[in-house]
């Protein structure tokens, strides 16, 4: 988080804090330990073999007038052993939130999903991506904005208003699992005179008809998603800038449901990005509901992944198809596995991953996730990433 | 046609009759077991705006001995507009000879389906409730695992309820939701909420069989029981545990569920549901539940203050336990949609 952008919210933190801490919100959170361990010895010889991180995510919630207002805080914090960069803070939410029968408000820091798919996230895009987590681009930067919801009898209308922009984290040189250059994130381009102070805004519909979920949005303003230009930082050395264009991004998500079908789809156009593209994730997940004669169910996800810009695309997954099995145990331990395979239809490189969970105790959960990339070349989107073979344990404790 | 015959909830039986008959009277559904023995009235745009059930003759009821009941008001009174005296009249003599065809059947099927009507009927009216609920999971060698969950139910008069289940404990699960909307014809919707996330998720409707939170209720067990997803068939009366008892089989209609058959005892007097044996899809005996603690809530709706399922092929149990139980607290439908998902704590 910049120093600007510090100033701005430490006051806006202390108020609250002082404000509500006393006022007997429900306080819980987890507190979690991460370590990970590359069997591969690393492609720069900054990175290291390991790492360990600490990771406070405490949450404040507080609600008055029976629901109808209520006020969540969500600050966040990673120590990292190894990658200044990945040692950051950051507030997830800091939001008012109003709610009415036909209407929603909320003023403050959010974090908004929007889609459906698994394999990738191709048109939430509210959220900055806070990559230095973890590089499946699932954790997300708070973001300030003026949220309205209009409930009506024909889906839901919702506008966003977003004053300030956030900048991308990227590993630093220390860190693994980045592009072999490191990102000058001191050193962003931006389209807009006003940089990131930029007001960008999205408005999305979404319904429910039957067994189908809609979703329709319209987002305009600063990319998430920056080109990374090959430059040279002020000392002289080569690095990547970050360049955020402003864009315009149409995106529609859609979900059918039938016995064990789920089949899903997302689509998006962006323009003011080179020239206009689109992309689209699609496919299905069929579950088998009570596999080995036991309450487990399995699930076989398919996706398959198209951007029209080909090898240029600024995502990996631009002919990408990702087939895996979900296996969950719905035992007490709340068990689940998840492994899958990305692989690039013309490349042939092949990602690698498996998700797993389980409860330890009342309180304690331990989660393990491993990736492994195969065939990547030196040319690839990924090349960075090719000796970063990992298997990371978390064990959570939450309050 | 007398009105000691009629049941009726606002009391203006025939005056509400002879309006619905007024509205042109036809078009029954496809005829499935299940709904055999309701007429639905249509006025005439062909809007639906009644329904009477026939609930075949069953004396032991108590006072009143409820042949007909007419369970919906017409929606729009005012702007029915009423036919012809002889359409009228004919209306009227097509639904009561339908509905002395029906009383006259008497088959098991017929009584079964009446009994778990009749159950209905007296449960719905609620409009809304809430309660708090303890899970506790044993497994086989009698170890306990606790969990704590809050449920929120709005009645909707013409489709299933819509619930809401928020998890506490297990404190990972904390901030977690399920809301569904139960559907008497086709399946249920569902969606989790994923609050690390923050992302609502859909479920496969065809998720029935599988573990709720790894206890021995499946979801179709805590799901809205509604009429329509059964068949049925009435067996006997019973004495269990000295409380006089209709004991009724009833066989899912959904493909997707875990059992073949169900075996339900309703106690006579308030047809309370006490005890069911669930049969697996190998039509062995796979489960029981037993109910207890019942309490009358408005002096009207009866809760259950404990439930207890045994797997008998596992030996693992769960006990629930209900306490907290408030009914008509104000909650509406904008408390179950998407967006309420978000904001439960």
């Amino acid at each position: 988080m910049t120093r600007q952008c510090l100033r701005i919210l430490s006051p806006v933190v202390a108020v609250a804090v002082i404000v509500v801490a006393p006022a007997a919100g429900q306080v819980s959170g987890r507190a979690t330990v991460e370590s990970r361990v590359f069997p591969r010895s690393p492609l720069l010889d900054t990175q290291h073999r390991s790492d360990l991180s600490l990771i406070l995510e405490p949450e404040l919630y507080l609600e008055l007038a029976r629901g109808r207002h209520s006020f969540l805080f969500e600050p966040f914090l990673r120590l990292d052993l190894r990658d200044g960069r990945r040692t950051h803070w950051d507030v997830r939410a800091l939001a008012w939130r109003m709610t009415a029968r036909s209407w929603e408000l909320q003023l403050g820091i959010r974090k908004v999903f929007w889609g459906v798919v698994e394999s990738q996230h191709l048109v939430d895009i509210v959220n900055q991506t806070d990559l230095v987590e973890n590089p499946d681009g699932e954790d997300k930067l708070g973001q300030l904005m003026v949220y309205v919801a209009l409930i009506r009898s024909w889906g839901t209308v919702e506008f966003y208003l977003l004053p300030w922009f956030r900048e991308r984290t990227f590993p630093g040189a220390e860190g693994r699992l980045r592009f072999p250059l490191p990102v000058a994130t001191d050193s962003a381009a931006y389209q807009s005179g006003a940089r990131r102070r930029h007001v960008d805004w999205a408005v999305r519909w979404s319904h429910t008809i039957g067994a189908w979920d809609l979703g329709l949005a319209h987002f305009s303003g600063t990319s998430r998603e920056p080109r990374l230009v090959p430059g040279k930082d002020r000392s002289g050395s080569a690095v990547l800038i970050p360049h955020y264009d402003l864009i315009h991004q149409t995106s529609l998500d859609a979900l059918w449901t039938k016995g064990g079908w789920v089949w899903k789809l997302e689509a998006m156009t962006r323009s003011g990005q080179g020239s206009r593209f689109a992309a689209f994730t699609g496919g299905f997940e069929y579950t088998l509901f009570g596999v080995l004669g036991t309450g487990a169910d399995l699930g076989i996800l398919a996706e398959y992944s198209h951007d029209t810009r080909g090898v240029e695309a600024t995502t990996p997954f631009n002919d990408d198809l990702f087939l895996g099995g979900r296996l969950v145990l719905n035992d007490v331990q709340s068990s689940d596995i998840l492994v899958g395979a990305m692989i690039d239809r013309n490349t042939r490189a092949t990602l690698l991953l498996l998700e797993a969970s389980r409860r330890l105790s009342d309180g304690w959960t331990l989660a393990v996730e491993a990736r492994a990339f195969a065939g990547v070349g030196g040319s690839d989107f990924l090349a960075g990433l090719r000796k970063d073979h990992y298997l990371q344990i978390q064990v959570a404790w939450h309050f | 046609m007398r009105e000691s015959c009629l049941h009726m909830s606002d009391g203006r039986a025939l005056a509400s009759i002879a309006r619905c008959a007024a509205a042109r009277f036809g078009r029954t559904p496809p005829v499935t077991n299940a709904r055999r023995s309701r007429v639905w009235l249509f006025n005439e745009r062909g809007d639906r705006v009644g329904v009477i059930v026939s609930a075949g003759v069953q004396p032991q009821f108590g006072p009143g001995a409820p042949t007909l009941y007419l369970e919906r008001r017409p929606r729009r009174t005012r702007r029915v507009r009423v036919a012809s005296p002889a359409r009228a009249a004919f209306g009227l003599l097509a639904a009561l000879t339908g509905l002395a065809a029906a009383a006259a059947a008497q088959s098991p099927e017929d009584r079964g389906l009446a009994i778990a009507l009749e159950a209905e009927r007296r449960d719905s009216g609620f409009n809304d409730f809430t309660a708090e609920l303890t899970m506790i999971l044993r497994n086989r060698h009698g170890q306990e695992s606790t969990r704590e969950i809050r449920i929120r139910t709005l009645e909707v008069p013409e489709d299933g309820d819509k619930s809401l289940i928020i998890f506490d404990r297990p404190r990972d699960v904390k901030g977690t939701a399920l809301l569904t909307y139960g559907h008497r014809v086709g399946a249920d919707d569902q969606w989790l909420y994923l609050p690390a996330l923050r992302r609502v998720k859909r479920i496969a409707s065809g998720n029935k069989s599988g573990p709720f939170m790894g206890s021995e209720f499946a979801y179709e067990d805590i799901s809205s029981q509604e009429v329509e997803k059964y068949t049925y068939r009435y067996l006997r009366e019973e004495l269990l545990d000295s409380v006089r008892t209709y004991v009724v089989e009833r066989y899912p209609v959904d493909r997707n569920s875990g059992y073949t058959r169900e075996v339900v005892w309703y106690d006579c007097t308030e047809f309370r549901v006490l005890k069911i044996e669930y049969y697996d899809r190998k039509t062995e005996l796979l489960k029981t539940l037993a109910v207890n603690g019942y309490r009358q809530y408005l002096g009207r709706f009866w809760r259950a203050g404990e439930m207890h399922m045994v797997n008998h092929q596992t030996g693992k149990s769960t006990t629930l336990l209900f306490s907290e139980y408030r009914f008509r607290t104000g909650l509406g439908a904008r408390d179950f949609d998407r967006n309420s998902l978000r904001r439960v704590r």
